[in-house]
């Protein structure tokens, strides 16, 4: 699997969070998920997805750190290298 | 102390297209909604109507109900919230198959991909239910709310069972209906292969040369509420449910009863329940399904049930021009009554053309017809049978 940057990790999962039901301009680092309407349902999915694409496993206890987008983007993005 | 209970809000989304203008306009005017011997309903676009998040949340039966009901809650005048105590407003929508699209894509991936890669919203969208729990968070309707699930009779067993819930105080409103998109390779086949669907490709109920339903997709809704209460409000009444029936045929898994009995008499339970003798029936919407067995063994129900009057009633089977719309069909077939008690017509059995030995009453195959009554108000039947022998019968009045 080729390593993806950091910067296209981020453009995936707001890819993602959009398709979930996300408005664009709200998907930030910053941005939690109650403030996108992310909920458990949705991280699911976007683990799902995580995993198929970047070959990272998201597991329910990681999910329960992270807070924020940045979060997760950055979890994955320390693991896609690996 | 029963109720009454007044329709003020209906809903439709059919193959003759969104909306319950073009339902009964359409149909009035003997256009139909099937193509290619399907009924599906290709202009619907739930994004049109729904956000991103509730279309992707939802199975496309799900989708038909939340419009659906959109439409009848808006026209009862419903938009900003219930009238009444939330707690106090039931939400019943009924469906044959459910989120058969789901489990089609979703068995797709899991035999692709892996056990891995199911939807973890798989659940959500294929569960018969989903329909009437989306409706209900959907308006925050937080009273009884379930899902009835009786092959082609759910969205008659679900309006039923609102009215009930009306009549006796269970509720002070009830948003009821029915769902149904199983236009879907593994539905097609499987209703093709019991020898259910036409191969001709063409609906004509009642009709000799008839040899099987086509396949719609769509929803019904509507919504009851005490007269009194409705009346109060300044609501405008769109008609009355006056009446239920229901039996079972327990006589084969998919068969009707050759004689009709159990269809009989939940039409008799019907009409007992309004207090209402045959010759006080104006119109019969009857569940003509175009299959050899059902409209031969409706005929009989029709004829044991009103005896005389069944030969003097137009009857006429909206499948003819949108095809059979499974667990959606009674509950569009119930708003079609009440629109067609409310403009006092008898819109055809399109395509209706040789008479049958078994089929010899009055089908409405010549267009159009104005329905009288002497100065009372209108009076209809709307007929709902199911695989499984489900007989469900509504009694609809005009306002």
């Amino acid at each position: 699997m080729a390593a993806a940057t950091k910067e296209q990790i981020e453009e995936r999962m707001t890819e993602a969070l959009v398709s979930f039901g996300a408005e664009r301009d709200d998907v930030k680092r910053d941005a939690d998920w109650e403030s996108l309407d992310v909920d458990s349902l949705d991280l699911v999915e976007l683990a799902q997805i995580v995993e198929e694409e970047y070959g990272v496993k998201m597991k329910e206890e990681d999910m329960k750190e992270m807070k924020t987008v940045g979060d997760a983007v950055d979890f994955v993005a320390e693991r896609a290298d690996q | 102390m029963s109720r009454r209970v007044a329709i003020t809000g209906i809903g439709a989304i059919t193959p003759l297209g969104v909306g319950t203008d073009a339902l009964i306009d359409r149909w009035s005017a003997g256009e139909s909604g099937i193509e290619e011997g399907l009924g599906a309903c290709a202009d619907f676009d739930p994004e049109e109507f729904l956000t991103r998040k509730e279309t992707r949340r939802a199975d496309r039966f799900t989708q038909f109900a939340l419009v659906a009901c959109q439409e009848a809650i808006e026209q009862a005048g419903w938009k900003d919230g219930p009238p009444v105590d939330a707690g106090r407003v039931g939400c019943i929508i009924g469906t044959g198959i459910g989120g058969i699209g789901t489990i089609e894509t979703q068995d797709e991936a899991l035999r692709e991909r892996g056990a891995d890669a199911v939807s973890p919203l798989a659940v959500p969208l294929l569960m018969a239910n989903a329909a009437s729990g989306v409706v209900a968070m959907s308006h925050g309707l937080k009273g009884q709310c379930y899902g009835t699930v009786s092959a082609c009779a759910a969205g008659a067993h679900a309006i039923g069972a609102g009215m009930r819930m009306v009549q006796y105080g269970d509720a002070e409103a009830c948003i009821v209906g029915g769902a149904e998109a199983g236009l879907t390779p593994l539905a097609k086949a499987a209703f093709a292969n019991m020898g259910a669907t036409s191969e001709s490709g063409i609906s004509r109920p009642f009709d000799a040369r008839r040899d099987g339903f086509i396949m719609g997709e769509g929803a019904g809704a509507l919504v009851l509420e005490p007269e009194e209460a409705a009346k109060e409000r300044g609501a405008e009444v769109l008609g009355y449910l006056t009446g239920y029936g229901a039996t079972a045929d327990a006589h084969h898994l998919t068969a009707p009863e050759t004689s009709g009995d159990g269809a009989s008499r939940a039409i008799e339970a019907a009409l007992a329940d309004a207090g209402l003798s045959p010759d006080e029936i104006d119109y019969v919407n009857a569940h003509g399904t175009s299959t050899p067995l059902n409209d031969a063994s409706e005929t009989r129900a029709l004829k044991s049930a009103l005896g005389k009057r069944a030969g003097e009633l137009p009857i006429s089977s909206l499948k003819s021009v949108t095809g059979h719309l499974l667990g959606a069909a009674g509950a569009v077939e119930a708003a079609a009554t009440v629109l067609c008690l409310q403009r006092g017509v008898a819109p055809p059995t399109v395509g209706w053309e040789e008479r049958d030995e078994d089929c010899d009453l009055d089908y409405v195959p010549e267009g159009a017809r104005s329905l009288e009554a002497d100065g009372r108000p209108l009076r209809a039947i709307s007929n709902s049978f199911g695989f499984g022998g489900h007989n469900a019968v509504l009694c609809l009045e005009a306002a």
